[in-house]
């Protein structure tokens, strides 16, 4: 089977026309025919690399009334997604090769992205003991990316362990920097606003404190650290002198915290509660210039979807978390393309290539050429359209964009040759 | 006046002079009255919806609605509406739909009053929520200052205690500044927040410092279950540093008024010689919260029907 996508623009550039045979791209050039061949027209639409999440939260098992591998799925591929990382925090804990695998397996038989599981560090995800990371790293799952998301390694001498161990796995662990005891009860980023709001404050330094610790043990056993959602300007800092004294060190920041602040927080409505919380707007400009530069490797979404009860509420008794997936493109567009802060290219490296190479993930985040995998979106980018939660693929609605107007569309995506989204709609 | 009372932070000059004026006028109405009662809400329904337990501002909303001659239920929902039973937007619900025109919520979770207004017709009023405000009690305290000092402009008043925690605090801070008085936080740096910076309002720590120019004193309830956080080290400690003794009531200039939201901590923070001075409101300020809430619920209720 073929398809011949016409007058595409590779990373917003010349257009083309993509030949995609047996799952890969056969030709690139100029006025392709090829008989037989499905044809995808594409005039106008930038091509990018299938993009590649580092941080989802997927549910099952679990919590399938709020979403399920296949509904997130569904919403990744509508996103441009072709692979995603499904975060360990489910019921029961995905600590074992057992919950991994069945996580897998879901994914596949879903079969609109590669759904690649994230491994506890820790039993239960308590903070005590480690799992067992070599079962899941050996187990059909290859599960190279181990993290507690949702809870702090906090013990140091634990998480210097776990960086060790997962250097014979090529693993990496990725944090959830926040120091526990710096944010008991924290509902909101500390700050002019938390004390008006009476809502109690998540000091920036908690977050910061910890990647500052990390880094360091990272550097001195000379293991590969990942920092989940970094939210402050402070931590932009820390690991821009981290990777100038030569750390391993990668980190990745969210579209929210690209584009929201915790202005969001006043009327106390709670799909803007979200952890770590949505910082200042002097944070936003920080994270901005960050990624820009290079200091924050990827976009990763922590899309965590919610059942319309754990939202539905005061604040304080609300969860934590808001969806991602099928913004998150159109979130870079407004706050890093259109400002001028990264090129089509840049959206690739940040959003495909660098989250693949986190995750160890061979087949994704490769080069739009000849003989690599056809994973690739093709994305509208002068449409503007106005998000409606009720609209969205995931099972839930707590998407804090609901009635704004975002730019960018994706319009198809294919996952190994296949297509996953026509026209903007699921294939599956 | 708007549909709802959730913040003093809300109102403006106006909003806030015509609530206590609407008190003076209630309580010159009633005053010398056989039966203390007004017929203006006949007929309309009051509800008090506490998830916390909070005896007195219960019963002075209880005794406001009822001088108004509304119909008042109390309801009380202790724990949180999401570890167990109803959900607060289901219980809302549940009492419009029974007619309820106005519901004064207590709430521990700040800003669970702004929740209640999305999802009712009728109005809805504050009664303290978590440490966010307690809009009434500061409507009530500068009625009391304005009684005893004769107005609120210029006037220096000084707040001291657990600010960090203190909705009382936070709503005193906003309408005090809107009525043009000028408020000085005292406390240990632990008990401000971080951003009170941003507040308009000067802050020491020093409260020997600040009594000699002070018009009037509120001190805030401090828990002694604070220390074991580590906000201060002792009770005691706390109590030489912050509390208002017959010492520092000294200090003061003579017409200057000390004031307390209750429930006090006789020997904290505040002593009992100064409790039971005459320079105390404590007892005045009770006594206005009766009038203070009436006038805010006939304002909210649109009383069309004046008084009498």
């Amino acid at each position: 089977m073929s398809t011949l996508i016409k007058g595409a623009r590779p990373y917003g550039e010349d257009a083309v026309d993509i030949l995609v045979t047996g799952g890969r791209i056969a030709a690139v050039g100029d006025e392709l025919t090829v008989p037989g061949a499905d044809v995808v027209e594409a005039a106008g639409l930038v091509a990018l690399p299938g993009l590649v999440d580092l941080h989802t939260h997927l549910r099952e098992p679990g919590r399938e009334d709020a979403e399920t591998v296949e509904t997130g799925s569904r919403a990744a591929a509508l996103g441009g997604y072709t692979a995603v990382h499904a975060m360990a925090n489910t019921d029961p804990v995905a600590d074992t090769a057992g919950v991994v695998e069945q996580v897998w397996r879901l994914g596949r038989h879903a079969g609109l992205v590669d759904v690649v599981p994230v491994g506890a560090v820790t039993v239960g995800l308590r903070g005590e003991r480690l799992a067992e990371l070599g079962a899941m790293a050996d187990s059909a799952a290859r599960v190279r990316v181990f993290s507690d998301d949702g809870h702090c390694v906090a013990d140091p001498a634990l998480m210097r362990r776990a960086l060790e161990y997962v250097k014979a796995l090529d693993g990496v662990v990725a944090q959830h920097a926040e120091e526990p005891r710096l944010t008991v009860g924290a509902q909101m980023n500390e700050g002019d606003r938390s004390a008006r709001l009476g809502l109690t404050g998540w000091p920036a330094a908690a977050e910061e404190a910890v990647i500052a610790r990390d880094v360091l043990l990272a550097g001195h056993v000379g293991a590969r650290l990942h920092v989940c959602h970094v939210s402050t300007a402070g931590s932009v800092e820390i690991l821009r002198w981290a990777k100038s004294r030569g750390v391993q060190v990668t980190a990745e920041v969210t579209p929210h915290h690209l584009l929201l602040t915790d202005e969001c927080a006043e009327g106390y409505d709670p799909v803007y509660k979200v952890n770590p919380p949505l910082r200042t707007e002097a944070d936003v400009q920080a994270l901005r210039a960050g990624l820009a530069d290079g200091t924050i490797d990827a976009v990763a979404t922590d899309h965590a979807p919610h059942a319309v009860e754990d939202k539905e509420s005061e604040w304080a008794s609300a969860r934590p978390g808001m969806l991602g997936l099928e913004q998150a493109l159109a979130v870079v567009v407004q706050t890093m393309v259109e400002p001028g802060l990264l090129d089509w290219r840049g959206v690739a490296e940040r959003m495909s290539v660098a989250p693949a190479a986190i995750g160890r993930l061979e087949s994704h985040g490769r080069p739009l050429a000849v003989g690599e995998p056809a994973n690739l979106l093709l994305l509208d980018p002068a449409h503007r359209a106005t998000v409606d939660p009720a609209a969205l693929a995931s099972r839930s609605c707590n998407s804090p964009y609901a009635g704004r107007e975002l730019p960018g569309r994706v319009v198809h995506t294919f996952l190994r040759g296949a297509p996953t989204v026509l026209d903007g709609k699921a294939q599956r | 006046m708007k549909r709802h009372l959730l913040e003093a932070a809300d109102l403006d000059r106006d909003d806030a002079t015509l609530v206590l004026d609407t008190a003076a006028q209630i309580e010159s109405a009633l005053a010398g009255r056989e039966v203390k009662k007004l017929p203006t809400l006949r007929g309309r329904t009051v509800v008090n919806l506490f998830y916390e337990d909070s005896t007195r501002t219960r019963i002075s909303f209880e005794l406001a609605a009822k001088r108004l001659s509304a119909d008042v239920i109390n309801f009380s929902a202790k724990g949180s509406s999401v570890s167990k039973g109803e959900s607060l937007k289901d219980t809302a619900l549940t009492l419009e739909a029974m007619g309820s025109d106005a519901i004064v919520v207590r709430h521990g979770a700040s800003g669970a009053p702004h929740r209640l207004a999305q999802w009712v017709q009728g109005s809805v009023v504050n009664a303290g929520d978590g440490t966010h405000e307690h809009p009434t009690q500061a409507l009530l305290d500068a009625y009391t200052i304005r009684q005893r000092l004769g107005r609120l402009d210029g006037i220096r008043v000084v707040v001291v205690g657990d600010v960090l925690h203190s909705r009382v605090a936070r709503s005193n801070v906003w309408l005090l500044a809107t009525l043009g008085a000028e408020v000085t936080l005292v406390a240990p740096p632990t008990l401000l927040p971080v951003g009170v910076g941003s507040w308009p309002v000067q802050v020491g720590y020093d409260l020997d410092a600040v009594l000699p120019k002070a018009d009037v004193v509120m001190m805030l309830r401090v828990q002694a279950e604070r220390m074991n956080a580590s906000f201060f080290p002792s009770a005691r400690e706390y109590s030489r540093r912050y509390g208002l003794d017959g010492r520092r009531m000294g200090a003061l200039p003579d017409d200057a008024i000390v004031m307390h939201p209750g429930p006090m901590n006789r020997g904290m923070e505040i002593a009992a010689v100064v409790a039971d001075s005459a320079r105390s409101t404590i007892v005045d300020q009770v006594g206005n919260g009766v009038s203070v809430r009436m006038a805010v619920l006939y304002l909210l209720l649109g009383g069309a029907s004046a008084s009498e």
